[in-house]
């Protein structure tokens, strides 16, 4: 294991409410000194010299697709970790709406196998709160945290069943593990293409409202005040959700939210002439409600920044609009993304590290996110200022579908390290085989 | 070359220009049997529809074109072919033009991205039908002259119907004022962006226009919670006799047809003296010829 020193840097560890220029020796896969003083380079450390650098916390991803078992002509837990090193994530929460769906130890196992053989980030699989994502059994969320599962989630769909959803907010109790949600009520979303609101009137889709994302929302907070259970509402969208979100946080409920860069960057408008790429559940929102879910990123009421990360091939975005499957790949634009706050003066830097780093670990429990003596040595060493233009065509990640190709962004990793090994430099992959 | 995808997009002048020649291709006109001679109009419909099929077939044909009609029932696509696909097959024969109408919004216009011929939308989804308000402005024109200071009020499933988006943004362009009026199940949000005013008081807002345009209500929207039932949706929003009484004595009543008689129009009044049912049919054929005639030059 190689000894570093990190010199000049400017570190921002939210959790340890530093923010300032210091070196940072990191041996043995840990952090092993923070100091405001220049430090003596140890014999045979690799010396990295960070002058104008901001060095911060491994970023976490708390919503990842990487869709293995069974769609890898999309991406693999592999391609996946590739590109989330390439976006300056040393960790990542990966769905379990993969086909053979993640509700078994059986399929947990193998992406944590797969996660060991590329070797590059890591991996924390999320398990099914139903078998098959069906909405009707609960799946065995004993055997699957014993088996490696940090959350549970039949993300992707909504449980629709309110006793059912009341029943696991119960029973996860007992492990203390988030359950994490998508919703939508299906009733309202029914047969709906893109938001409810006049670009889908202009461009005649059957629009989403988003009542059909609110009233899940108050819904589940209901369940969650009966069941003292923990809450994480995926992707949230809209204005309604936050605003619940907040007063029940205000209540001291157990709930936690995460926000998606398209969603606080995009807004409904974005699909323009009917452009796929756009195309997204929960959908682009209006501008309202991208105004809300900034001042909700400001204020403490969204404890993550999360990609969604969801990879399409070329011909399930080349079709008519309708038929378009949702999503876009996010893991290698977030920075960027959530830099363009901080450069609009939306965001601190430090609330923007927070958002990315600190605020998901705390939110599932997950080691990292932070930099005092003795955490991991899970780091990213970013340039916030650098310019750079999407090109899709060189992503990491299998897939391409994503609105921000030509977009030009500031901010960019320039080193990725997990456990003190250098995974990701100067645009270049650093694997270990 | 240039697509026919919508009304958006088009200029009033252009807009003008296109009904000017129209008018040239009304029946009695100059020959132009040659306009279109040796080349290829193919007609994809991926959705019934034997009226706009029909009347793009007949003007195509009266512009001396060998029309190739592409009907989507036991097509390649109902064994998995793509849009794109199937389009790309079809231009490889060589059209001139390609007339496409698709139950999915937006439909033709990804088609134009990928095709190097020109694309006349004949109905997309919810979205457009940019000849039918062509063939329907130019219908108002011929009885009025001009469409400045008119108002027309469109009634009923403003929603899912395309026929009523073209018409209000050609309408608006040409100068006409445009109420649009139904129950608030099927009036979406932001008309008033795209230049409509709305109401559901159909009684009230009657009097004050020059011309109707009555839209087709399908009968699924009753088993989708949209209204409780045909009988009320007649009630409150159908062109009666009653109601024709008190529109004023010139007004005109259209529809895109087919009509459901006697739910938004009473056979007495479509077949009455205000109504210009027929005629908006007979010019469908000299707009689409116009059409045609723009889109493959």
């Amino acid at each position: 294991m190689t000894t570093v020193l990190f010199q000049r840097a400017r570190v921002i560890d939210p959790r340890n409410g530093v923010d300032g220029v210091r070196d940072v020796l990191v041996t043995d896969g840990r952090v092993a000194q923070v100091s405001q003083g220049p430090l003596p380079a140890p014999k045979d450390a690799r010396v990295v010299d960070a002058t104008d650098k901001w060095l911060v916390p491994g970023f976490i991803d708390l919503h990842v697709h990487l869709r293995e078992p069974g769609e890898e002509g999309k991406e693999t837990v592999l391609t996946g970790c590739r590109a989330a090193v390439a976006g300056g994530f040393t960790g990542v929460v990966a769905m379990p709406n993969t086909k053979v769906v993640n509700d078994s130890a059986l399929v947990t196992e193998l992406v944590l196998s797969r996660a060991r053989d590329a070797d590059l980030c890591h991996v924390y699989p999320a398990g099914a709160i139903t078998k098959g994502l069906k909405g009707e059994e609960l799946s065995e969320a004993g055997e699957l945290i014993g088996a490696g599962c940090v959350a549970l989630t039949d993300d992707g769909r909504p449980v629709m069943n309110a006793g059912l959803m009341r029943r696991v907010l119960q029973y996860a109790t007992q492990f203390d593990v988030p359950v994490m949600v998508h919703e939508e009520d299906l009733t309202l979303s029914a047969g709906g293409a893109m938001h409810e609101g006049a670009t889908s009137t202009r461009l005649g889709l059957r629009g989403i409202p988003s009542s059909a994302e609110v009233a899940m929302v108050a819904r589940d907070l209901v369940l969650l005040e009966e069941t003292k259970g923990r809450l994480h509402v995926a992707h949230v969208s809209c204005e309604g959700s936050v605003r619940l979100i907040r007063e029940a946080k205000k209540r001291g409920l157990r709930v936690t939210c995460e926000v998606a860069p398209h969603h606080f960057t995009l807004d409904d408008r974005a699909v323009g002439d009917y452009d796929t790429h756009a195309k997204m559940a929960p959908p682009l929102r209006s501008d309202v409600d991208v105004k809300a879910l900034r001042e909700a990123l400001v204020d403490g009421t969204v404890d993550a920044i999360a990609t969604d990360h969801a990879p399409h091939g070329v011909s399930d975005k080349l079709v008519e609009f309708e038929k378009g499957i949702n999503g876009i790949v996010g893991l290698e634009t977030a920075l960027g993304l959530t830099l363009a706050l901080v450069h609009e003066g939306v965001l601190t830097p430090r609330r923007a590290v927070e958002l990315l780093s600190d605020g998901p670990a705390r939110v599932f429990g997950l080691p990292g996110g932070h930099l005092a003596p003795g955490a991991p040595a899970d780091i990213t060493l970013l340039s916030p200022s650098e310019e750079w233009t999407v090109d899709a065509h060189r992503f990491y990640s299998r897939s391409r579908n994503t609105p921000f190709h030509g977009r030009t962004l500031k901010g960019r990793v320039t080193q990725t390290w997990v456990g003190g090994r250098c995974v990701f430099e100067d645009g270049q992959l650093k694997e270990s085989r | 070359m240039r697509h026919l995808l919508g009304i958006a997009g088009w200029r009033r002048d252009e807009l003008e220009a296109l009904l000017d020649r129209a008018q040239a291709h009304l029946p009695g006109g100059p020959d132009a049997s040659h306009v279109l001679r040796g080349r290829v109009v193919a007609n994809l419909f991926f959705e019934d529809s034997t009226r706009t099929r029909s009347s793009f077939e007949v003007a195509a044909r009266k512009l001396g074109a060998d029309v190739l009609n592409w009907s989507y029932a036991g097509s390649s696509v109902s064994k998995g072919e793509t849009l794109l696909d199937t389009a790309r097959n079809i231009e490889a024969m060589g059209p001139a033009v390609i007339v496409i109408r698709h139950r999915s919004s937006g439909a033709p216009g990804l088609v134009a991205r990928h095709v190097k011929c020109a694309v006349v939308n004949a109905g997309d989804g919810a979205h457009e039908h940019p000849s039918q308000a062509l063939l329907d402005a130019f219908t108002l024109r011929q009885r009025w002259g001009r469409l400045d200071g008119r108002t027309v009020l469109i009634v009923g499933d403003v929603l899912h119907s395309r026929v009523a988006r073209s018409n209000l943004l050609c309408l608006k362009a040409l100068g006409a004022r445009v109420v649009l009026c139904g129950p608030p199940t099927l009036l979406p949000p932001g008309l008033e962006e795209m230049g409509g005013e709305v109401t559901h008081q159909l009684d009230a807002v009657l009097p004050q226009a020059d011309a109707v345009m009555c839209l087709r209500l399908q009968t699924e929207r009753m088993s989708e919670a949209f209204l409780p039932s045909q009988r009320e949706y007649s009630r409150l929003f159908g062109i009666t006799p009653a109601r024709a009484e008190r529109m004023r004595p010139e007004a005109l009543v259209l529809h895109p047809g087919p009509i459901n008689r006697g739910v938004e129009l009473s056979p007495v009044v479509a077949d009455g003296p205000r109504s210009v049912i027929l005629e908006q049919v007979a010019n469908g054929v000299a707009v689409r010829r116009a059409v045609l005639e723009a889109c493959a030059s």
